[in-house]
């Protein structure tokens, strides 16, 4: 009984918390500028169902692909175990879903062999982070808590697989010695090797309900824990992968986003009948912002750019392929994801603590240098690579519009490419009467 | 070869009365990039075997903005595009080709929310188009059997998910086309994008263009076929860096075309 109110008011913490920290992460995102992502719905639906569902992007590399698959099918599919350990722990029953018989044998079964793909996979991300030290997770940019939370995941998720099965190995033993409670029940291929190894048929009874009890205990706790730290960690993609591939975008890859504001200021330029637009001033976290040409900060990009920051989980493939990083230039998309979601973090506690925005002297530009801004090709080898649809490409604009239009900050070598647009109508020093010469020649 | 072309401009046609089938955008780089020029009189040479009726803009024509949107100036991006919609919309333009990806995306892309909606073609997919109507012949000719690679624009490739129109038309050479393993949708900038055409590069251990054309050169091949002046540009570069001038040529794809059988 006592066991029963503790899991339940654990159960309810970790819920809880975990939906605080979820509506923290959702506020955070909501800070990022209005727009608008309804349309070709059917389009959006398939999309996700292909690429974060399918994770097609995922096998263009098949190695990696595949054992991401096995975790993740793992992941969700061994959570239907944890409906039976839910309802056990607040009602104090015991395998309380093996009345399924032969289909209950069938799930178990299948757990335990997925159980064991996930704790090879991940064993096996491991070794390619900290033995192989694959060059795109030893990058500058993961030092420290980054590649700290890479392995923590890991070694969590290792963990938890031991223990479920540690506990089901317990079990089946207790189920063969006839122990009242663990009636016979489930099906036990991995398990019963680990018995048998561990010499558990050799233990007394009370040892295996202790091993049982304790992995139990474990594995569940252990669960809501790690609950909670996806919120907090690289991890949260498991979650935002979905909707953040549903609200990509559908546009062909090198297509910028109009900005509607400065259309309004050219035509006025161009005719001076034309009224200029007003600008319009919005009400951000509790304070009355101007809309910027570009973005300085993470206000000034959209909620959608935002998300994409979130739903990073720094896997590096879109450094992996970017022609500026492979040339030994300071820019990694990547990092461009991090330092986005750093600063959200970073203005998020601000918010946490004074209840509103307060300007904090900073913005994107502490994190992201000019230097990584000008090196970006638009190539979008980046956009191709990200398992999840993130766009780095479109941040970089952004901040380089921000640059240019409201720094006049810019290389000295695109002034002079400005200057010849403005006034020959191309990018080099021809006039329009040189326009036809190359039919002369 | 080198004889004056006579092309019409739009006005031209405009002042006959007379309604072009197509207008090509010749683009800056195509203008006055002596290299990119002779893909423009390559393409002109297909489009007059053709007998397709173009015209040009000629001196009404002016830089798309491409370069500028990119580089973060949109004021200017959009002073660009406003201009050359009231130009293109006041012949009642329909339809535009341009042998520069660049303008392409811009055109296509980029034009219609600022009021210029064309059915806008790369010059592959119109050469393509072309060769599969029947209205120009290519079978082997000039480059039959020789060994091609070709570079995919980012900007057709990626930006566009235009990879079949330029090798269908490398096909009709009877060559042997190699794919680089960077290629179609993983396939690797020439580092011209993004207005770096028009800046130094930044600081790094390497210029994009070399670690490209180092890819290309390793397919040992006789031609790196290319479909962006850009592009063209950077590999030239890139093969002349490893002095390879003299056994690999770097050509667009019209230019093959247009050679293959003496247009």
């Amino acid at each position: 009984m006592i066991a029963q109110v503790l899991f339940t008011a654990l159960l309810l913490a970790g819920a809880l918390l975990f939906a605080r920290n979820f509506m923290r992460v959702r506020r955070n995102i909501l800070l990022g500028r209005d727009v608008t992502i309804n349309d070709r719905q059917g389009e959006r639906w398939a999309l996700m169902a292909r690429v974060a569902l399918g994770q097609s992007k995922m096998v263009v590399r098949p190695l990696a692909g595949i054992l991401h698959i096995i975790v993740y099918a793992g992941f969700v599919i061994i959570n239907i175990e944890v409906i039976e350990i839910l309802i056990d722990g607040m009602f104090g029953t015991h395998r309380v879903l093996s009345f399924l018989g032969g289909f209950y044998d069938f799930l178990i079964g299948s757990f335990e062999w997925l159980a064991l793909g996930v704790w090879v996979a991940c064993v096996i991300f491991l070794v390619r982070r900290n033995i192989i030290k694959l060059k795109r997770f030893v990058m500058k940019e993961l030092d420290g808590w980054p590649r700290t939370d890479a392995n923590l995941i890991l070694a969590a998720e290792i963990a938890l697989m031991s223990a479920f099965l540690v506990m089901n190995a317990a079990d089946l033993t207790l189920q063969q010695h006839g122990i009242e409670h663990y009636r016979e029940a489930g099906s036990y291929p991995v398990s019963a090797w680990i018995a048998e190894q561990a010499s558990f048929p050799a233990m007394v009874s009370g040892t295996l309900v202790l091993i049982e009890r304790a992995c139990w205990w474990f594995h569940i706790i252990g669960i809501l824990a790690f609950l909670n730290y996806i919120v907090v960690s690289k991890h949260l993609h498991i979650l935002l992968a979905f909707p953040n591939v549903w609200y990509s975008t559908l546009r062909p890859k090198t297509e910028l986003v109009n900005m509607p504001r400065v259309t309004g200021e050219v035509r006025s330029m161009l005719d001076p009948s034309v009224q200029p637009p007003v600008v319009v001033a919005h009400t951000v976290a509790g304070v009355e912002m101007a809309e910027r040409f570009g973005a300085k900060d993470v206000f000034d990009l959209s909620w959608k750019q935002l998300m994409d920051a979130y739903s990073c989980t720094e896997c590096g493939r879109c450094t992996s392929v970017c022609p500026a990083n492979l040339t030994g230039k300071l820019l990694s998309p990547r990092k461009i994801m991090m330092d986005t979601r750093d600063r959200l973090e970073e203005v998020g506690k601000v918010i946490d603590a004074k209840s509103k925005w307060e300007d904090d002297g900073k913005s994107l530009h502490v994190r992201i240098t000019e230097e990584e801004l000008w090196a970006c090709t638009t190539c979008n080898a980046c956009t191709e690579a990200c398992p999840v649809n993130i766009d780095p490409v479109g941040i970089i604009t952004d901040l380089r519009r921000y640059l240019v239009m409201e720094e006049s900050r810019t290389r000295p070598a695109l002034t002079g490419m400005f200057n010849n647009v403005e006034n020959n109508g191309a990018p080099w020093a021809f006039g329009p009467d040189q326009r036809m010469k190359w039919t002369e020649q | 070869m080198n004889e004056p072309l006579h092309i019409r401009t739009m006005a031209e046609f405009a002042a006959a009365g007379e309604v072009p089938e197509v207008l090509f955008w010749v683009g800056c780089a195509g203008s006055f990039d002596d290299r990119a020029r002779k893909i423009s009189k390559a393409f002109v040479r297909i489009l007059n075997a053709a007998k397709v009726k173009f015209a040009v803009l000629g001196q009404e024509e002016s830089c798309t903005g491409d370069p500028a949107r990119r580089a973060g100036n949109e004021f200017l991006f959009q002073m660009q595009a406003l201009n050359n919609v009231t130009v293109l919309n006041g012949y009642g333009v329909k339809r535009i080709v341009t042998a520069c990806p660049h303008c392409f995306n811009t055109l296509k892309n980029e034009y219609p929310a600022l009021g210029g909606s064309y059915e806008v073609l790369h010059h592959t997919q119109f050469i393509n188009a072309l060769l599969k109507e029947g209205r120009i012949k290519v079978e082997g000719g000039n480059f039959k059997g020789k060994r091609i690679t070709f570079h995919d624009p980012c900007y057709l490739g990626r930006g566009n998910g235009e990879y079949e129109a330029p090798r269908e038309v490398l096909l009709k050479l009877d060559a042997a086309l190699v794919e680089m393993k960077r290629s179609r949708a993983n396939g690797l900038c020439c580092g011209a994008g993004g207005a770096q055409m028009f800046k130094e590069a930044e600081p790094g251990n390497k210029e994009v263009n070399i670690e490209r054309s180092e890819e290309a050169l390793g397919m040992q091949p006789d031609i790196v076929a290319a479909g962006c002046p850009f592009c063209n540009t950077m590999l030239t570069d890139g093969v002349k860096h490893f002095n390879k001038e003299g056994e690999v040529q770097v050509k667009d794809v019209a230019e093959l075309i247009a050679e293959a059988g003496d247009l």
